[in-house]
């Protein structure tokens, strides 16, 4: 399961907005160890594509080796796929190089709707895992919706006592 | 001559767990030949079987991505720190009439 805060969320969706219809992505820092993502850092997508992205190599180096010097390490890696469903493709799990990240990945394929689905990539064996967020804050004038995999696809409101 | 190689996590399996490990070479060519010497099978994920720097594999010397200084070709000095890292990147599907983009 991702445990993840409602700001954090909030900043990685307002990202691959930003950059829809290209690929965004970045990554969630943490302390070492605690499975607890703290600071974002969005990177640059230097393919600059709708299809494909990639960290610039320098940008990864000096990311990761101020983890290092943080004592972090990357809890989340998340992308966006602009056309296509939050589901990872065959080069994602191709290319999973952090097998103790959760894979985040948001849809932008709708303007209103976004997608948000985790996942654990270990060994080219994906499994999906539910997204846990925190400091939910009920804003009654929202009009983005979030659809998290794991929820229902449908809500049942007439829902009788009697099965 | 010394080089101190950092490992990313996804290779420590070959360490042992080890972040770093010590090596020497003239060139990382050398240096990745001599790794495999104490790390079977390391080597073999970096370079692929035409002989080449794996495209999706960073290599830096000190703070230089190897691309820049003639990949596997790259000259190595004594004291010098070689990093791994794994390159973060990846594709959407493409889409499949019907669209559910699997």
């Amino acid at each position: 399961m991702l445990t993840i805060g409602r700001d954090l969320l909030d900043a990685i969706v307002a990202h691959a907005r930003r950059d829809h219809p290209d690929e965004a992505c970045g990554v969630v820092a943490g302390p070492a160890g605690a499975d607890r993502p703290s600071r974002h850092i969005p990177m640059d997508n230097a393919a600059r594509s709708m299809t494909f992205y990639e960290f610039d190599s320098m940008e990864q180096l000096r990311v990761w080796r101020e983890m290092d010097d943080r004592d972090e390490e990357p809890v989340v890696v998340y992308h966006s796929h602009t056309a296509t469903p939050a589901y990872p493709s065959r080069t994602d799990v191709a290319f999973a190089g952090e097998p103790g990240a959760h894979y985040l990945l948001i849809s932008t394929r709708d303007p209103e709707r976004t997608e948000v689905r985790s996942y654990r990539i270990v060994d080219g064996s994906v499994t999906e895992e539910p997204v846990r967020v925190l400091g939910e804050a009920v804003d009654s004038t929202a009009v983005t919706t979030y659809m998290f995999g794991q929820s229902p696809a449908a809500v049942d409101y007439e829902c009788s006592a009697t099965p | 001559m010394a080089i101190d190689v950092r490992i990313p996590t996804i290779l420590r399996q070959y360490t042992g767990g080890a972040k770093s490990v010590p090596g020497t070479g003239d060139t990382i060519a050398d240096l990745l030949a001599d790794l495999d010497t104490r790390h079977p099978g390391l080597r073999g994920r970096l370079i692929t079987e035409s002989g080449d720097l794996h495209r999706f594999v960073n290599v830096y010397v000190n703070d230089e991505d190897v691309r820049f200084l003639g990949a596997l070709d790259a000259k190595l000095n004594d004291g010098d720190s070689v990093t791994i890292l794994p390159a973060v990147a990846g594709g959407a599907p493409a889409v499949t009439p019907g669209g559910t983009g699997r």
